[in-house]
């Protein structure tokens, strides 16, 4: 079986483990949630939401992610799967973007809702200049006719170049998040105390895709005067990050867990 | 010359000769010689009992013809493959059960033995004869495995083991934590695994139990196996 197979069906088993299990639903998703609010009422103007939106974001997509970590590699670790893995050979290049991917899916559908939360609990903030609501702004043919479902676009910020940016921007550091969380967590679940040894090893190390996702967003929704053209050269940073993690990851994950 | 390495496909592993044969071994943990010198030799469809006290290198025994710990000295071959140049070819064709059963535990049993069988690319017949060998098949298929009664979750894991075709069973104390009815049924599967062909090291402190079971037995004490009993 080629490791991109056994990656699959790896990632398969997770997200069937997780349909089942039901906790990203009943627990992951709720936390974020409550993240964002705890956010919107410590820091209760709107003015400093206005600005601090888009770190407050990825600040609840770390933690969010921390939680999903523990959870993925709990359920390898629950009756000693991980182990049987190894011993079975198989490829733990495999194992780690397996694992990868699933986490990876997962994370995307916690950052749809914490932007969606976003738009929401902080309101006018982003839709007065955003790009989370250019979607809306971008005509749609109906019938022969073009339909603008949301407001004015944003003069000069062009709204699909904004939604592209802010797409590419999810995608590329959820690449990074995922690769980062599953190779720290691999490492972590063969210590005693990787509940706390966890956040210790992952929070330093996905600083580069908090910092360059906030500006990517910031950019994509205008905040403080950002504009689109900024946001790309972040969403390079992430991309690197993204890749660099992802094959260190692979080579490193094997040993690691071995040991 | 050097002969060619054995390939890892399955077909490769079906050599003439022991299973197991190891010549002096010694295996070492951290600082300390786990096994000292220990020589055995297993032919296919064997039952081998590993008797000895807690510490005398049972585990570090089933661990070394796993393929997880290093030869440091002596000769180990499992199946063909040199465990000292090798052992990652070896994993593949062994299994090793030891306290935890490998299960996914919010999967069913179905679910668990074809996740097993996939990882090897076994085809969904193979994987429903697995089932059907270890008596999961029917009543016991859909039923998440954390539903399961220990006896059911062992059989659950021996189908995963013959689901991705392991040829050589070690098993680490298989009765512990089971019913009288499980150990019966365990009993019953590991006996019948045998007669298929599957090479099974156990190490038990039940003796009266796994010795009836067991084709011989094997005496494990300080890193080395110093005594054997009805050898053929």
């Amino acid at each position: 079986m080629s490791t991109w197979r056994v990656a699959r069906l790896i990632a398969a088993k997770d997200l069937r483990v997780e349909r089942r299990s039901k906790i990203v639903t009943n627990q992951v998703l709720p936390f974020a949630g409550i993240t964002m609010v705890s956010f919107a009422f410590a820091l209760d103007k709107q003015n400093v939401l206005d600005t601090v939106a888009p770190g407050l974001i990825w600040l609840a997509t770390t933690f969010s992610l921390l939680i999903l970590v523990q959870r993925s590699f709990s359920i390898e670790t629950d009756d000693g799967a991980l182990d049987a893995m190894r011993v079975a050979g198989v490829d733990a290049r495999a194992i780690f973007l397996g694992k990868a991917m699933a986490l990876a899916v997962q994370l995307l559908v916690v950052e749809i809702l914490l932007l969606f939360a976003a738009v929401v609990l902080y309101g006018e903030s982003i839709q007065s200049s955003g790009a989370v609501l250019a979607l809306f702004d971008t005509p749609i043919t109906v019938g022969g006719v073009d339909v603008l479902l949301g407001g004015t676009s944003t003069g000069a910020q062009s709204p699909v170049v904004a939604v592209v940016l802010l797409v590419t921007t999810l995608l590329s550091a959820t690449c990074g998040l995922a690769a980062v969380g599953t190779l720290y967590g691999g490492l972590a679940a063969g210590f005693k105390g990787s509940e706390t040894l966890l956040p210790l090893l992952t929070l330093p190390a996905v600083a580069p895709v908090l910092i360059g996702a906030t500006k990517a967003v910031e950019s994509a929704v205008g905040t403080a005067g950002a504009v689109v053209s900024e946001g790309w050269q972040w969403v390079g940073l992430l991309a690197v990050f993204a890749v660099a993690s992802g094959i260190g990851g692979a080579l490193a994950f094997g040993p690691l867990i071995d040991e | 010359m050097m002969s060619p390495a054995p390939s890892p496909s399955p077909s490769s592993a079906t050599v003439e000769g022991p299973v197991i044969a190891l010549d002096d071994v010694v295996a070492v943990l951290g600082q300390f010689p786990a096994l000292a010198g220990a020589s055995l030799t297993v032919e296919r469809g064997e039952i081998v009992l590993l008797r000895g006290p807690n510490g005398a290198g049972k585990t570090t025994l089933l661990r070394l013809c796993a393929g997880l710990l290093p030869v440091e000295r002596g000769t180990a071959t499992i199946l063909g493959f040199d465990l000292s140049t090798q052992r990652e070819l070896v994993r593949p064709h062994v299994g090793l059960l030891g306290h935890q059963n490998g299960l996914y535990l919010d999967l069913s049993v179905r679910e668990n033995v074809n996740f097993w069988g996939r990882t090897v690319g076994a085809s969904t017949d193979e994987i429903h004869a697995a089932m059907v060998r270890m008596g999961v098949a029917e009543r016991l298929a859909d039923i998440p495995c954390r539903k399961l009664s220990a006896g059911q979750k062992r059989r659950t894991s021996l189908a995963c083991l013959v689901a991705r075709r392991a040829q050589v069973w070690l098993l680490d104390e298989p009765h512990a934590g089971l019913d009288a009815a499980g150990r019966d049924e365990l009993d019953a599967t590991l006996a019948q695994a045998a007669a298929s062909g599957a090479t099974i090291l156990v190490a038990s402190h039940e003796l009266e139990r796994a010795g009836n079971l067991a084709t011989r037995s094997v005496e494990v004490v300080a890193g080395q196996i110093t005594a054997l009993e009805g050898e053929k």
